[in-house]
Protein backbone atom coordinates (compact mmCIF):
# COMPACT_ATOMS: atom_id res chain seq x y z
CA UNK A 1 0.00 0.00 0.00
CA UNK A 2 2.99 2.09 0.34
CA UNK A 3 3.09 3.20 -3.11
CA UNK A 4 -0.61 4.21 -2.96
CA UNK A 5 -0.39 6.36 0.12
CA UNK A 6 2.76 7.93 -1.59
CA UNK A 7 1.21 9.09 -5.24
CA UNK A 8 -2.06 10.25 -2.77
CA UNK A 9 1.04 12.34 -1.54
CA UNK A 10 2.14 13.62 -5.17
CA UNK A 11 -1.50 14.33 -6.17
CA UNK A 12 -2.30 16.44 -3.40
CA UNK A 13 1.68 18.24 -4.22
CA UNK A 14 0.33 19.12 -7.70
CA UNK A 15 -2.61 21.31 -6.07
CA UNK A 16 -0.50 24.24 -6.79
CA UNK A 17 1.33 22.50 -9.58
CA UNK A 18 -1.22 21.10 -11.82
CA UNK A 19 -0.43 17.88 -13.95
CA UNK A 20 0.53 17.92 -16.76
CA UNK A 21 -0.93 16.70 -20.30
CA UNK A 22 0.81 15.91 -23.69
CA UNK A 23 0.46 17.38 -27.21
CA UNK A 24 1.71 17.22 -30.71
CA UNK A 25 2.81 20.36 -31.26
CA UNK A 26 3.95 21.28 -34.87
CA UNK A 27 4.62 17.55 -35.14
CA UNK A 28 6.72 17.20 -32.10
CA UNK A 29 5.21 15.72 -28.87
CA UNK A 30 5.45 18.28 -25.76
CA UNK A 31 4.17 18.37 -21.60
CA UNK A 32 2.21 21.45 -20.61
CA UNK A 33 0.80 22.23 -17.73
CA UNK A 34 -3.23 20.47 -18.13
CA UNK A 35 -4.91 24.07 -17.57
CA UNK A 36 -2.66 26.04 -20.57
CA UNK A 37 -4.56 27.72 -23.06
CA UNK A 38 -4.03 28.66 -26.45
CA UNK A 39 -2.90 31.85 -25.96
CA UNK A 40 -0.68 30.54 -22.93
CA UNK A 41 1.33 28.37 -24.81
CA UNK A 42 1.99 31.43 -27.37
CA UNK A 43 3.24 33.58 -24.79
CA UNK A 44 5.07 30.79 -23.29
CA UNK A 45 6.87 30.60 -26.89
CA UNK A 46 6.95 34.28 -27.37
CA UNK A 47 4.70 33.82 -30.33
CA UNK A 48 1.55 35.63 -28.85
CA UNK A 49 0.69 38.96 -30.70
CA UNK A 50 2.80 37.50 -33.98
CA UNK A 51 1.28 37.12 -36.73
CA UNK A 52 0.54 32.76 -36.59
CA UNK A 53 -2.50 30.93 -36.86
CA UNK A 54 -3.43 27.92 -35.28
CA UNK A 55 -5.49 24.74 -35.66
CA UNK A 56 -6.07 22.25 -32.89
CA UNK A 57 -7.39 18.74 -34.30
CA UNK A 58 -7.81 20.24 -37.66
CA UNK A 59 -10.20 22.63 -36.49
CA UNK A 60 -9.17 26.26 -36.61
CA UNK A 61 -9.52 28.31 -33.46
CA UNK A 62 -10.27 31.80 -34.20
CA UNK A 63 -7.64 34.74 -32.75
CA UNK A 64 -10.44 35.44 -30.63
CA UNK A 65 -10.40 31.84 -28.76
CA UNK A 66 -7.08 31.86 -28.10
CA UNK A 67 -7.25 32.96 -24.70
CA UNK A 68 -10.34 30.30 -23.20
CA UNK A 69 -9.63 27.40 -25.67
CA UNK A 70 -7.96 24.95 -22.79
CA UNK A 71 -5.73 22.48 -24.18
CA UNK A 72 -6.82 18.64 -24.13
CA UNK A 73 -4.80 15.86 -23.50
CA UNK A 74 -3.67 14.16 -26.85
CA UNK A 75 -4.40 17.60 -28.62
CA UNK A 76 -2.84 17.59 -32.08
CA UNK A 77 -2.11 21.74 -32.44
CA UNK A 78 -0.37 23.04 -35.52
CA UNK A 79 0.68 26.64 -35.49
CA UNK A 80 1.28 28.36 -38.74
CA UNK A 81 3.01 31.40 -40.50
CA UNK A 82 3.45 32.87 -44.01
CA UNK A 83 6.91 32.62 -45.65
CA UNK A 84 7.92 33.06 -48.54
CA UNK A 85 6.45 30.87 -51.38
CA UNK A 86 5.57 31.33 -55.10
CA UNK B 1 -5.44 54.46 -70.19
CA UNK B 2 -7.38 52.64 -67.63
CA UNK B 3 -6.76 49.26 -68.18
CA UNK B 4 -7.11 47.31 -64.60
CA UNK B 5 -7.19 43.58 -63.76
CA UNK B 6 -9.97 42.99 -62.20
CA UNK B 7 -9.95 39.92 -59.57
CA UNK B 8 -12.89 39.25 -57.95
CA UNK B 9 -14.05 42.11 -57.93
CA UNK B 10 -11.00 44.25 -57.40
CA UNK B 11 -9.03 46.06 -59.79
CA UNK B 12 -5.48 45.78 -59.77
CA UNK B 13 -2.92 48.16 -62.06
CA UNK B 14 -0.07 46.03 -62.10
CA UNK B 15 -0.23 42.39 -63.76
CA UNK B 16 2.69 40.95 -62.44
CA UNK B 17 2.25 38.82 -59.47
CA UNK B 18 5.12 37.88 -57.83
CA UNK B 19 6.16 35.38 -55.67
CA UNK B 20 8.22 35.71 -52.26
CA UNK B 21 9.99 32.42 -52.30
CA UNK B 22 14.14 31.65 -52.99
CA UNK B 23 15.42 35.18 -51.85
CA UNK B 24 18.70 35.66 -50.73
CA UNK B 25 16.85 37.42 -47.57
CA UNK B 26 14.36 39.30 -46.96
CA UNK B 27 15.96 42.70 -47.50
CA UNK B 28 16.05 41.19 -51.53
CA UNK B 29 12.39 39.93 -51.52
CA UNK B 30 11.77 43.59 -50.34
CA UNK B 31 13.60 45.24 -53.03
CA UNK B 32 12.85 42.96 -55.59
CA UNK B 33 9.19 43.16 -55.04
CA UNK B 34 8.74 46.84 -55.17
CA UNK B 35 10.78 46.93 -58.69
CA UNK B 36 8.49 44.50 -59.92
CA UNK B 37 5.82 46.88 -59.04
CA UNK B 38 3.51 43.98 -57.75
CA UNK B 39 0.57 44.59 -56.16
CA UNK B 40 -1.03 40.43 -55.14
CA UNK B 41 2.11 38.91 -54.11
CA UNK B 42 2.16 35.06 -52.91
CA UNK B 43 3.17 33.44 -49.49
CA UNK B 44 3.41 29.98 -48.70
CA UNK B 45 1.89 28.65 -45.32
CA UNK B 46 4.33 26.92 -43.27
CA UNK B 47 4.76 25.72 -39.61
CA UNK B 48 6.37 28.25 -37.22
CA UNK B 49 8.91 27.50 -34.96
CA UNK B 50 7.72 27.17 -31.40
CA UNK B 51 10.18 28.83 -29.45
CA UNK B 52 13.15 27.80 -30.47
CA UNK B 53 13.86 30.92 -32.26
CA UNK B 54 12.45 33.31 -30.81
CA UNK B 55 12.16 37.41 -32.22
CA UNK B 56 12.58 35.30 -35.97
CA UNK B 57 11.08 37.73 -38.51
CA UNK B 58 8.04 37.58 -40.02
CA UNK B 59 7.42 37.67 -43.76
CA UNK B 60 4.20 39.81 -43.52
CA UNK B 61 6.41 42.26 -41.26
CA UNK B 62 8.23 43.01 -44.21
CA UNK B 63 5.51 42.94 -46.72
CA UNK B 64 2.37 44.14 -44.86
CA UNK B 65 -0.94 42.87 -45.88
CA UNK B 66 -1.91 46.60 -45.59
CA UNK B 67 0.09 47.61 -48.49
CA UNK B 68 0.18 43.92 -50.47
CA UNK B 69 -2.94 41.56 -51.19
CA UNK B 70 -1.34 38.92 -49.93
CA UNK B 71 -2.41 35.46 -51.60
CA UNK B 72 -1.49 32.63 -49.61
CA UNK B 73 -0.28 28.82 -52.07
CA UNK B 74 -1.28 25.06 -51.16
CA UNK B 75 2.57 25.07 -52.38
CA UNK B 76 3.57 21.54 -51.18
CA UNK B 77 0.44 19.95 -50.90
CA UNK B 78 -0.81 16.79 -52.63
CA UNK B 79 -4.40 16.32 -52.15
CA UNK B 80 -7.43 18.37 -51.63
CA UNK B 81 -7.73 18.07 -48.23
CA UNK B 82 -4.16 19.21 -47.16
CA UNK B 83 -4.75 21.83 -49.46
CA UNK B 84 -7.72 23.25 -47.70
CA UNK B 85 -6.57 22.96 -44.40
CA UNK B 86 -3.98 24.94 -45.25
CA UNK B 87 -5.90 27.59 -46.66
CA UNK B 88 -8.11 27.69 -43.71
CA UNK B 89 -5.60 28.59 -41.75
CA UNK B 90 -4.17 31.06 -44.28
CA UNK B 91 -7.52 32.56 -43.77
CA UNK B 92 -7.29 32.76 -40.08
CA UNK B 93 -3.49 33.95 -40.18
CA UNK B 94 -5.09 37.17 -42.65
CA UNK B 95 -8.20 38.01 -40.56
CA UNK B 96 -10.75 36.56 -42.75
CA UNK B 97 -8.94 37.50 -46.19
CA UNK B 98 -10.16 34.96 -48.95
CA UNK B 99 -8.47 35.43 -51.72
CA UNK B 100 -6.21 32.17 -52.41
CA UNK B 101 -4.17 30.60 -54.56
CA UNK B 102 -4.91 26.84 -54.99
CA UNK B 103 -2.16 24.63 -56.31
CA UNK B 104 -2.60 20.43 -55.75
CA UNK B 105 0.87 19.04 -56.98
CA UNK B 106 0.94 15.48 -58.48
CA UNK B 107 4.11 14.73 -58.54
CA UNK B 108 7.47 15.91 -56.93
CA UNK B 109 9.37 15.50 -59.88
CA UNK B 110 7.89 17.93 -62.11
CA UNK B 111 5.56 19.53 -59.81
CA UNK B 112 2.80 18.58 -62.34
CA UNK B 113 -0.53 19.76 -60.85
CA UNK B 114 -3.09 16.70 -59.71
CA UNK B 115 -5.86 17.88 -61.84
CA UNK B 116 -8.81 15.45 -59.72
CA UNK B 117 -7.60 16.78 -56.55
CA UNK B 118 -7.44 20.24 -57.59
CA UNK B 119 -11.07 20.24 -59.09
CA UNK B 120 -12.05 18.98 -55.52
CA UNK B 121 -10.58 20.89 -53.46
CA UNK B 122 -11.89 24.14 -55.68
CA UNK B 123 -14.89 23.04 -55.44
CA UNK B 124 -15.04 22.89 -51.17
CA UNK B 125 -13.05 26.10 -51.32
CA UNK B 126 -15.75 28.34 -53.49
CA UNK B 127 -18.68 26.90 -51.07
CA UNK B 128 -16.58 27.35 -47.92
CA UNK B 129 -16.49 31.56 -49.45
CA UNK B 130 -13.04 31.33 -50.80
CA UNK B 131 -12.07 33.67 -53.98
CA UNK B 132 -9.95 30.73 -55.88
CA UNK B 133 -7.01 31.16 -58.32
CA UNK B 134 -6.64 28.06 -59.40
CA UNK B 135 -3.14 26.50 -60.78
CA UNK B 136 -3.91 24.74 -63.31
CA UNK B 137 -2.07 21.97 -66.51
CA UNK B 138 -2.44 24.17 -69.77
CA UNK B 139 -6.04 21.63 -70.71
CA UNK B 140 -8.58 23.95 -71.85
CA UNK B 141 -11.26 21.63 -70.33
CA UNK B 142 -10.06 20.95 -67.17
CA UNK B 143 -9.45 25.37 -67.00
CA UNK B 144 -13.45 25.26 -67.91
CA UNK B 145 -14.52 22.90 -65.37
CA UNK B 146 -12.76 25.17 -62.74
CA UNK B 147 -14.36 28.00 -64.15
CA UNK B 148 -17.60 26.23 -63.98
CA UNK B 149 -16.61 25.69 -60.30
CA UNK B 150 -16.58 29.58 -59.58
CA UNK B 151 -12.39 29.93 -59.46
CA UNK B 152 -12.35 33.60 -60.23
CA UNK B 153 -8.95 33.04 -61.96
CA UNK B 154 -7.73 30.39 -64.11
CA UNK B 155 -3.78 29.87 -63.68
CA UNK B 156 -2.39 27.39 -66.44
CA UNK B 157 1.63 26.68 -66.36
CA UNK B 158 3.34 27.85 -69.17
CA UNK B 159 5.67 25.16 -68.76
CA UNK B 160 7.25 23.34 -65.21
CA UNK B 161 7.05 25.67 -61.95
CA UNK B 162 10.81 26.61 -61.63
CA UNK B 163 12.12 25.67 -64.97
CA UNK B 164 12.27 28.63 -66.24
CA UNK B 165 11.02 27.05 -70.29
CA UNK B 166 9.26 29.96 -70.97
CA UNK B 167 6.27 29.35 -73.04
CA UNK B 168 5.32 25.51 -74.44
CA UNK B 169 2.23 25.30 -75.95
CA UNK B 170 0.92 28.91 -76.65
CA UNK B 171 -1.94 27.38 -78.75
CA UNK B 172 -3.16 25.78 -75.94
CA UNK B 173 -3.32 28.77 -73.72
CA UNK B 174 -5.03 30.74 -76.48
CA UNK B 175 -8.26 28.19 -76.61
CA UNK B 176 -7.61 28.75 -72.23
CA UNK B 177 -7.67 32.59 -72.95
CA UNK B 178 -10.82 32.53 -75.77
CA UNK B 179 -13.15 30.44 -73.61
CA UNK B 180 -12.76 31.92 -70.34
CA UNK B 181 -15.00 34.74 -68.48
CA UNK B 182 -12.59 35.25 -65.60
CA UNK B 183 -8.83 36.62 -65.94
CA UNK B 184 -6.46 33.80 -67.16
CA UNK B 185 -2.99 34.22 -65.97
CA UNK B 186 0.29 32.22 -66.74
CA UNK B 187 1.60 31.06 -63.36
CA UNK B 188 4.73 28.81 -64.00
CA UNK B 189 7.50 28.67 -66.58
CA UNK B 190 8.01 32.09 -66.96
CA UNK B 191 12.22 32.56 -67.77
CA UNK B 192 12.95 35.69 -68.63
CA UNK B 193 11.38 39.08 -69.47
CA UNK B 194 10.45 38.58 -73.51
CA UNK B 195 8.53 35.00 -72.15
CA UNK B 196 6.31 37.40 -69.73
CA UNK B 197 5.20 39.50 -73.10
CA UNK B 198 4.46 36.43 -75.55
CA UNK B 199 2.75 35.00 -72.60
CA UNK B 200 0.55 38.94 -72.28
CA UNK B 201 0.54 39.18 -76.63
CA UNK B 202 -1.11 36.10 -76.61
CA UNK B 203 -3.80 37.88 -74.34
CA UNK B 204 -3.20 36.32 -70.89
CA UNK B 205 -4.69 38.19 -68.30
CA UNK B 206 -1.40 38.81 -66.16
CA UNK B 207 1.67 36.31 -65.02
CA UNK B 208 2.22 34.75 -61.87
CA UNK B 209 6.31 34.31 -61.74
CA UNK B 210 8.63 33.72 -58.62
CA UNK B 211 11.72 31.86 -59.53
CA UNK B 212 12.47 33.84 -63.01
CA UNK B 213 13.02 36.93 -60.87
CA UNK B 214 14.45 35.42 -57.30
CA UNK B 215 17.13 33.25 -58.99
CA UNK B 216 17.95 35.99 -61.87
CA UNK B 217 21.88 37.10 -61.49
CA UNK B 218 20.62 40.39 -60.47
CA UNK B 219 17.16 39.93 -58.74
CA UNK B 220 15.97 43.48 -58.47
CA UNK B 221 16.94 44.23 -61.72
CA UNK B 222 15.04 41.49 -63.51
CA UNK B 223 12.20 41.73 -61.54
CA UNK B 224 11.94 45.36 -62.90
CA UNK B 225 12.85 43.78 -66.66
CA UNK B 226 9.51 41.61 -66.26
CA UNK B 227 7.46 44.42 -65.00
CA UNK B 228 8.02 46.24 -68.21
CA UNK B 229 7.76 42.60 -69.93
CA UNK B 230 3.97 42.60 -69.10
CA UNK B 231 3.46 46.02 -69.45
CA UNK B 232 5.00 45.43 -73.16
CA UNK B 233 3.03 42.44 -74.05
CA UNK B 234 0.10 44.00 -72.85
CA UNK B 235 0.06 47.44 -74.47
CA UNK B 236 0.67 44.76 -77.76
CA UNK B 237 -1.57 42.75 -77.51
CA UNK B 238 -4.37 45.70 -76.61
CA UNK B 239 -2.70 47.22 -80.37
CA UNK B 240 -3.28 44.50 -82.39
CA UNK B 241 -0.48 42.92 -83.85
CA UNK B 242 0.06 42.86 -87.64
CA UNK B 243 -0.53 39.89 -89.58
CA UNK B 244 1.87 37.65 -90.33
CA UNK B 245 2.96 37.23 -93.68
CA UNK B 246 5.34 34.71 -95.03
CA UNK B 247 6.09 35.74 -98.61
CA UNK B 248 4.20 39.18 -99.71
CA UNK B 249 7.66 41.50 -98.58
CA UNK B 250 6.42 45.18 -98.53
CA UNK B 251 9.23 47.62 -98.18
CA UNK B 252 8.59 50.51 -95.52
CA UNK B 253 10.02 53.31 -97.74
CA UNK B 254 8.34 54.22 -100.88
CA UNK B 255 8.54 52.53 -104.00
CA UNK B 256 8.71 55.51 -106.19
CA UNK B 257 10.78 58.06 -106.39
CA UNK B 258 13.78 56.32 -106.65
CA UNK B 259 16.60 58.84 -108.16
CA UNK B 260 17.88 57.82 -111.86
CA UNK B 261 15.40 55.88 -112.93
Amino acid sequence: MGPVLESANVFSANETFPPMIQITLNGQTESLPATTSVLGLLENRALAGKRVAVERNGEIVPKGRHADTVLADGDRLEIVVAVGGG
Amino acid sequence: MNDSLVIAGKAYSSRLLVGTGKYKDFDETSRAIAASGAEIITVAIRRSNIGQNPGEPNLLDILPPERYTILPNTAGCYSADEAVRTLRLARELLDGHDLVKLEVLGDAETLFPNMPETLKAAETLVKDGFKVMAYCADDPIQAKMLEEIGCCAIMPLASLIGSGMGILNPWNLRLIIDQAQVPVLVDAGVGTASDAAIAMELGCDGVLMNTAIAKAQDPVLMASAMKKGVEAGREAFLAGRMPRKTYAASPSSPTGGMIGR
